[in-house]
Parts: structure tokens; C-alpha cells; sequence
């Protein structure tokens, strides 16, 4: 296809506050689709992510779980899903997205590699978040008899709790962006709409209609997780 | 109740390896406060960890109440480590939980049930004087207190020994005073014992009965605080008093001689007047509370060419002195 006039998407911003209800709709739906996408999508990659970060925190040399290969390993999976930029990724892993899902196209099909690309960024966030407690509640739960799980469950994930809630504030932000490719593989959502209309079609309006709806998005994302964050951090 | 017995640790391997604990013995007796004390680097944390396990040695063994914690693994370490409980520099307390929630976890990890926890942290928070402060976060509590609880969850599961892993470096010195109060009154009333690891002689001289000195990873000496600080050349005695120094270029004798606040000076004097005919000049005198008892350190000046027997008198009748 032949790149548009871009020029003529400023033509047709004359419609702007009067999307027709047609446009309002779809809209709707699109909004639907991304929150679905990415919800799902990020449920899955804490899920995954956070116990993937546990053990790159705490099976590294030194760590209350210390088994190197395991850390090495799961390092080295962590850094190829990282590599990989998401639209690649969708594309490659398409036959285990079909496999998964049962189909490789639409927008229940998009959360797997939404889904896959969000564990290893929560897991590097995680582990970030992990390491990040003081090594003294560590040897203090310890030295009251504590077993390597209370360390675990009773001072690391408490207490790295307000740093998880930012981590995952950041997953879903991101996802919110990758969900805008899915619609390469007929995973609707916004991003799909901003570019079969917005781009395709010329249509200005739904173009910053849908540039508004993942600003508010994405802005009220962020109060959330801040708000959270905050309210468990108590220092 | 603990017995260290010929122990050293060595970290890493080869010739990076380094010593931190060479062939270190010492006893706490039950219910006994002892001090050890040392610079940083002289091996004291590293040895405090191996008393509960923070840290294995490398060789020899550490009893505690009679049983060799060095051979200790899994379920049978973790019940040792509940009978004795450990205090920290940074008090180590979970942001996210209140300061009952806080002294509460040692009795999760005991196992008690949520009912008698609550009671139980409730005479914890009587007993360190923290009783209005249950609900507050760490964050809003001043060093002193944030130890209070650290000590509260420290006894939670009523442990007979406490560690103490420099508990009031961190402290101001009127803050510290009162720690070490709690500290004491807790060593008498429930016959606590207190094994104490601080750089600072003051925290010896306020609490502790029996001290070990450990310098680059080794014992240099140990003993009852009142008797080391009554010999002038222990080092227990040099860092409450000051190391005696003298011009060498002066021709007098400077005697340093200990004294025991329970037993009166004056005599000191008489006699020397009486049996000599001297009278020396007193070049420096100070008194220190070694817990309760007064002891003190006289350094008295004799004239050049006074004769042998009143200093051998002197070394004699108090000995711990030492002649410049």
C-alpha cells in the first residue's frame, strides 16, 4: 500500500468533536479490547514474572536460594524474551500462540504474546524489587528461625511490595503499547483502530480520539499504581 | 550457656582468603552480660553470627545451653535459633508492618496461635515501654524506640539468651543510656543472658560484667570488667583511662595505680607517708562506674631519687600498678 498524503489527515480534523456514533462505537469496542488485552495479558505476566523474579533474586550467588545454574538460566531466557522487540516476537511465536490459544488471529489470540513479552519485563522488575530489600530483614527472620519460605513470604515480598505495584504499573503501561501492534494479527484494540482509520482511512477525529483515550489511559495507570504504591510504602 | 571454643573463620579461598576469626574461645555464664569488644575489622560480628549460625565457622565448636550449634542443620537449627534472640545495628524492622505486627513475627515463625500472639505482644510492648505505640509504622518511631521493638521481638518467644549485634552504634549517647538501662534491668529481672558486641568501652562499662577483647580476629584478653579495668596495662583498663604516657625526658617516677572505689584511698597515702616518708604528687586521678562499682586509676609522681622500697610497696599492695 502507498503512504497516504499525511497532510490530509489535518483536513479532515474539521469533524473532530462530532464523532458519529458509528465512530463512537467502535471506539468503545476498541477501548474494550485494549483494556482486555492488556489486563489479561498483565495478570498473566505478574503470575509468571513474579515468581520468575523471586528465583533470579534469590537463587543468585550469595542469595537465600543460591543455585547459580538456575539463576544463569532463567537470566539468559529472561535476556532473548527482552532482545526480541514485541512485533517480532508476535510474528515468530505465532505457532505457540496457536497452540495456546487455538488460533493465531484476534484479540483472545493476541494476549499470548502480549502475554509472553510482559513475563520477562515483570521478572527483570521484580528481581529488581526483590533485590532491593535490606539484607538485614533477611538475616533477621533467620535468626529468629525462620525458614528460607518465611524469608521469602514474612520480609522480601512485603517489603518489596510498593516496589512491585510501580513494576507492574510499568508492565501494564507497556503493554498498553504493545497491545497497539496486535492489531497486526487481528488483535483489535485502539492501536488497530488508530491505524485502519486513523491512518488508513484519513479519518483525523478517530485518530485523536484514540491518541486521547491512551493518554487518559495510560495517565490514569500511573495515578493508580502511584496511588497504591504510595499508600503501601509507609515510610 | 555458650561456649566458643577454639574457633576461626576464614572467608573465601587461597590466597584471597582472609582470617576473621583466629582460634577464639570465650564462656557466657547464664545470665551474664558479656561484652565483646573490638575495632571494625576485628572480627566481633563475624563472631556474634557464628554464635546463632548467620555465618559457619570454619573450625572448632560453638555450644550453646550444651549443644554444638556448628553441627546444627534445618528444623533442629531453626528451634535453637528461637532460644536466643538477636538485636541489630539497623534494628531490622519490616516497613510495611505496625510495630505489634512487627514483634509479632517471631511468634509466627514460632508457631503460635493468632489469639495468644496478641496478648503476648501486648506485655512485649509493656515491657520495653512501648505500650501507646502499637499501631505506629517504623518510619514513625525515633531510633531508641525502633530498638525497643527490635528488643520486643527479640524476646517475643522468650528466649534465654540475647544477642546484641552493636544495638546502639546507631544511637545518640541519651538514647543509648536508655537502651542500656533496658538492657540491664531485662538481664535482672528475667535472668537474661546477654552476649553484647559493640566498638565502644562506654557500652562495657555501663552493662557489661565479663568482657573479651578481640583484635584482628584474635582474644586478646578477656575477663570480669572490674578486674581488667583494676590491672593499668589491660586494655580494658587503657580505654577507660587513657593509655599512661610519660616525657621520656623526665626524670620522674610515675607510678599508675588502680584503685577499688569500695575500698578507701586515704590509707595509700598514710602508708607511704607513714612507712617511707614519701609523699608523692598525684598527677592524674579519674573515677569510672564499672556497672556500680567506682574505680578509678591514680597516677602519682615520685621525686628522681626516691629509693625502691615505697614503689615495690606500691606494686605490691595494688596490683595491677604499672612503674613509667
Amino acid at each position: 500500500m502507498a503512504h497516504p498524503d499525511v497532510s490530509r489527515i489535518g483536513g479532515a480534523m474539521n469533524g473532530l468533536p462530532l464523532l458519529d456514533d458509528r465512530m463512537r462505537r467502535l471506539l468503545l469496542e476498541s477501548t474494550q479490547e485494549t483494556l482486555y488485552m492488556v489486563m489479561w495479558s498483565a495478570l498473566i505476566a505478574i503470575a509468571v514474572g513474579l515468581p520468575i523474579g523471586i528465583l533470579l533474586a534469590t537463587t543468585q550467588r550469595g542469595g537465600i536460594l543460591a543455585f547459580p545454574p538456575v539463576a544463569w538460566t532463567l537470566d539468559f531466557l529472561v535476556n532473548i524474551g527482552r532482545s526480541l522487540p514485541f512485533i517480532i516476537l508476535m510474528v515468530a511465536i505465532i505457532p505457540f500462540t496457536r497452540a495456546v490459544a487455538g488460533s493465531s488471529i484476534g484479540t483472545r489470540a493476541a494476549i499470548v504474546p502480549l502475554a509472553v513479552a510482559a513475563i520477562p519485563f515483570f521478572a527483570r522488575l521484580a528481581e529488581g524489587a526483590i533485590l532491593e530489600v535490606d539484607r538485614g530483614l533477611i538475616e533477621m527472620v533467620q535468626a529468629a528461625g525462620g525458614t528460607t519460605w518465611q524469608v521469602i513470604a514474612k520480609a522480601l515480598l512485603p517489603e518489596a511490595v510498593p516496589a512491585l505495584v510501580r513494576g507492574a504499573t510499568l508492565t501494564v503501561i507497556s503493554l498498553i503499547g504493545y497491545s497497539a501492534m496486535a492489531g497486526v494479527i487481528g488483535g483489535g484494540g485502539l492501536g488497530d483502530l488508530a491505524y485502519r482509520y486513523g491512518y488508513q482511512r484519513f479519518r483525523g477525529d478517530v485518530m485523536i480520539a484514540t491518541i486521547v483515550v491512551l493518554v487518559v489511559l495510560v495517565q490514569g495507570v500511573q495515578w493508580i499504581g502511584n496511588t497504591i504504591a504510595n499508600r503501601l510504602q509507609r515510610r | 550457656m555458650i561456649e566458643v571454643d577454639r574457633v576461626s573463620k576464614v572467608f573465601g579461598r587461597g590466597t584471597s582468603s582472609v582470617s576473621a576469626l583466629d582460634d577464639v574461645s570465650l564462656r557466657v555464664d547464664r545470665g551474664e552480660i558479656h561484652g565483646v569488644i573490638g575495632q571494625s575489622g576485628a572480627g566481633k560480628s563475624t563472631l556474634i553470627r557464628c554464635v546463632n549460625r548467620l555465618e559457619t565457622v570454619s573450625s572448632g565448636t560453638i555450644r550453646v545451653g550444651g549443644e554444638d550449634i556448628t553441627r546444627m542443620h534445618g528444623p533442629a537449627l531453626r528451634r535453637a535459633r528461637q532460644q536466643m534472640g538477636m538485636i541489630f545495628q539497623g534494628f531490622n524492622l519490616l516497613s510495611t508492618r505496625t510495630v505489634a505486627a512487627n514483634i509479632s513475627l517471631s511468634l509466627e515463625i514460632a508457631g503460635m496461635p493468632r489469639a495468644e500472639r496478641r496478648t503476648r505482644v501486648e506485655e512485649l510492648l509493656r515491657l520495653t515501654g512501648m505500650t501507646s505505640r502499637g499501631d505506629a509504622y517504623p518510619a514513625q518511631l525515633s531510633g531508641g524506640q525502633k530498638q525497643r521493638v527490635g528488643i520486643a521481638r527479640a524476646l517475643a518467644t522468650s528466649p534465654a539468651i540475647l544477642l546484641s549485634d552493636e544495638a546502639t552504634s546507631a544511637l545518640d549517647p541519651a538514647t543509648t543510656g536508655t537502651i542500656l538501662d533496658l538492657l540491664r534491668s531485662l538481664n535482672r529481672e528475667l535472668g537474661l543472658t546477654i552476649l553484647l558486641i559493640t566498638h565502644e568501652m562506654e557500652v562495657i562499662r555501663r552493662i557489661c560484667h565479663r568482657v573479651t577483647v578481640l583484635e584482628h580476629g584474635a582474644v586478646m584478653e578477656s575477663g570480669a570488667v572490674s578486674t581488667l579495668a583494676l590491672r593499668a596495662e589491660s586494655r580494658v583498663s587503657r580505654a577507660l583511662f587513657g593509655t599512661p604516657q610519660k616525657d621520656a625526658s623526665d626524670p620522674q617516677l610515675h607510678v599508675v595505680v588502680p584503685v577499688d572505689g569500695e575500698h578507701a584511698v586515704a590509707p595509700l597515702f598514710a602508708e607511704l607517708s607513714r612507712r617511707f616518708s614519701v609523699e608523692p604528687r598525684v598527677v592524674k586521678g579519674a573515677v569510672e562506674a564499672v556497672g556500680e562499682r567506682p574505680i578509678g586509676q591514680f597516677v602519682l609522681a615520685f621525686d628522681p631519687g626516691v629509693s625502691e622500697e615505697p614503689v615495690r610497696w606500691l606494686t605490691r599492695t595494688y596490683p595491677g600498678s604499672v612503674v613509667l
